[in-house]
């Protein structure tokens, strides 16, 4: 017969045992894992679920009634459009050109360094900061009101960092041996640059400008200080309007009309949708990037 | 337009770059130059950007700092835009609250995952989480608001009483939006843990779990103190999700059922009527306290990454 003394000894062996340890161990970080990917689930699901019966060819191609809760969301899809057009076209030549200046010319210049920083900086500080800065600046300052063209300035200036990174790792990705053959061939730094090392790298920096895109039709906070909430078509670079993110804000806050949620959960649906799409085509680019690189080597 | 080698054992040119292993390369070339001149410009931009911020907040808001006294404006407990009455300490409270409750469920969750991305996951479980947490940092943060609005709060207010927005539906909702963060950079954290530190502890007849525990996270420790700094600098500057679902009282709370109004909300609700004058420069003041805020948790986390790559 086992005394009641042996059992706790047991027991205290047991809890004390590595191997319980271990498996506890074990058993919470996967949890902890699983509860991730349940949470993702459970957010997309939930919002995909409710709003993809909301969208149809009317709801994308109506003009909104009632102030939104009735009819379609197209002068949304148009003005986010064009904000996100305008801040991908300012931005990411000004990336690209930074991205090559780090890697491929600044060495261990302290310029470097000053740049490194003031990135990471810019990506740190939040979006209504922007939007402070942007309505002081390019609303107020230079007279061009609540417009695409604020909104789409205000946007560059926030994917700046994120497109300057991804450049940086494209560049870097090009092997060596390319630019020593091309120097061997006599080509100069600048014709080594635009002609072997930007093409190869071409894939990798699109990667960034598509997840600089997917973030700008997300982003909110800045863009409600310098593009207004008109909901018209836009008629020139400097007509307000009311991207897609600011609509679901707009129509979550008032009043529960059920014409409204639906429009918000099919709005926020079609957001979901373009950040997936965003996130899956640029994983994709780089898949197929990387493969063809590690064949040629 | 030939670049010419040039080893530069003795003094330097008056203009080179540095090219591979010792040798200097001399621009023969005007367009070179310029071009290269060009690049530095572009890549001045976010330098510039910055500083176009501190001064158009800073010029805005400081008069405002300076009228109504630094003391009173940070400290003061009454925020009255109607009166010309502008005290924030409330605001800090709430956003100091929601940043704290938020990173004390999303820190060890976040960790724990990143272990578990890191050293335990079977590649397929790692293969199908890696893009649900990119997916999860990049759903814009009115989504996850609005999901708040709609579950969360009414959640809240049905099970544990109104008025359902509160700290408590706010600093879930944020922690869940600083989960990706503090999950990524701990795993590069961890993932960047020399291999022979853990060949080490297993020859020593450690387990995995104690050599994670004794060994791996120790060593990874600033890495993923940066994460969570950066985790709750994401937090501190959370807008349209903490507008939605925090409720936007500026009062100290009494209870995590209480509502709390932030620093970004506050600015983010009153720009759109405040009119010009000393209500919209109190909101400028405002961006400042927050610019400040988030500048030093940037700086932090920038010295805590540097610290583990030494």
């Amino acid at each position: 017969m086992i005394s009641a003394h042996e059992k706790i000894a047991e027991l205290t062996r047991w809890v004390t045992s590595p191997s319980t340890h271990e498996k506890t161990a074990r058993a919470v970080m996967w949890a902890s894992g699983l509860t991730v990917l349940a949470i993702l689930l459970v957010i997309t699901g939930f919002v995909v679920i409710r709003g993809i019966g909301a969208i149809d060819l009317e709801f994308i191609s109506a003009m909104p009634i009632a102030g939104g809760r009735e009819g379609g969301i197209l002068p949304m899809i148009v003005g986010t459009l064009c904000i996100i057009a305008i801040s991908t076209i300012v931005a990411t030549p000004v990336a690209v050109a930074s991205g090559i200046y780090l890697t491929e010319y600044a060495g261990t210049h302290p310029l470097s360094k000053i740049v490194t920083f003031g990135a990471e900086w810019l990506a740190g500080i939040p979006s209504i900061i922007f939007g402070l800065f942007g309505f002081a600046f390019f609303v107020v300052l230079l007279e061009w009101g609540f417009s695409i063209l604020s909104g789409g300035m205000i946007l560059a200036c926030m994917i700046l960092n994120e497109t300057i990174r991804t450049t940086q790792e494209a560049i870097k990705a090009v092997p060596g041996s390319y630019r020593e053959a091309s120097y061997a061939l006599g080509a100069t730094k600048w014709q080594t640059v635009s002609r072997v090392v930007l093409p190869s790298a071409a894939p990798g920096i699109l990667t960034g400008v598509i997840l600089g895109i997917g973030r700008a039709a997300g982003e909110t906070a800045a863009i409600m200080l310098t593009a207004g909430s008109f909901m018209a078509l836009p008629t020139s670079l400097f007509s307000s309007v009311r991207p897609m993110s600011l609509h679901v804000y707009l129509l979550a806050i008032a009043e529960i009309h059920p014409g409204a949620v639906a429009r918000a959960f099919g709005t926020a649906t079609l957001l979901i949708l373009t950040v997936l799409i965003a996130n899956l085509s640029s994983r994709a680019i780089k898949n197929y990037y990387t493969r063809g690189l590690r064949q040629e080597r | 337009m030939i670049w010419r080698a040039v080893w530069t054992s003795h003094g330097p040119p008056s203009y080179f770059i540095k090219g591979p292993k010792g040798m200097k390369f001399m621009p023969c070339s005007y367009r070179e130059w310029v071009i290269e001149r060009l690049l530095i410009a572009a890549a001045m931009v976010s330098v510039v950007i910055i500083a176009f911020i501190i001064i158009t907040i800073f010029r805005t808001g400081l008069p405002l700092i300076a009228e109504v006294g630094l003391f009173d404006f940070l400290f003061g407990m009454h925020w009255r835009p109607g009166h010309e009455i502008f005290g924030i300490f409330p605001m800090m409270i709430g956003t100091l609250l929601v940043t704290l409750l938020s990173m004390l469920i999303s820190v060890p969750l976040g960790v724990l995952a990143a272990t578990f991305l890191a050293e335990v996951a079977p590649d397929v479980i790692r293969n199908i989480l890696r893009p649900v947490i990119e997916l999860l940092a990049g759903i814009p943060s009115v989504v996850y608001g609005f999901v708040g609005v709609i579950v969360l709060v009414p959640f809240i207010r049905t099970y544990f009483g109104p008025p359902g927005f509160s700290l408590l539906a706010g600093s879930i909702v944020l922690a869940i939006m600083a989960l990706p963060i503090i999950i990524t950079i701990s795993e590069d954290a961890i993932c960047a843990v020399p291999k022979s530190y853990k060949e080490a502890s297993f020859a020593l007849g450690a387990t995995h779990w104690q050599t994670i525990k004794n060994v791996i996270l120790p060593a990874a420790r600033s890495g993923i103190l940066a994460g969570v700094v950066l985790g709750s600098g994401r937090a501190i500057g959370e807008t349209m999700a903490a507008i939605m679902v925090l409720g936007n009282i500026p009062a100290i709370p009494d209870s995590v059922l209480d509502p709390i109004r932030t620093l970004t909300a506050n600015v983010a609700l009153e720009m759109a009527y405040a009119p010009h004058g000393p209500h919209r420069q109190a909101l400028f003041a405002t961006g400042i306290v927050l610019f400040v805020a988030i500048s030093i948790l940037v700086v932090i986390s920038n010295r805590l990454r540097r610290g583990q790559q030494l």
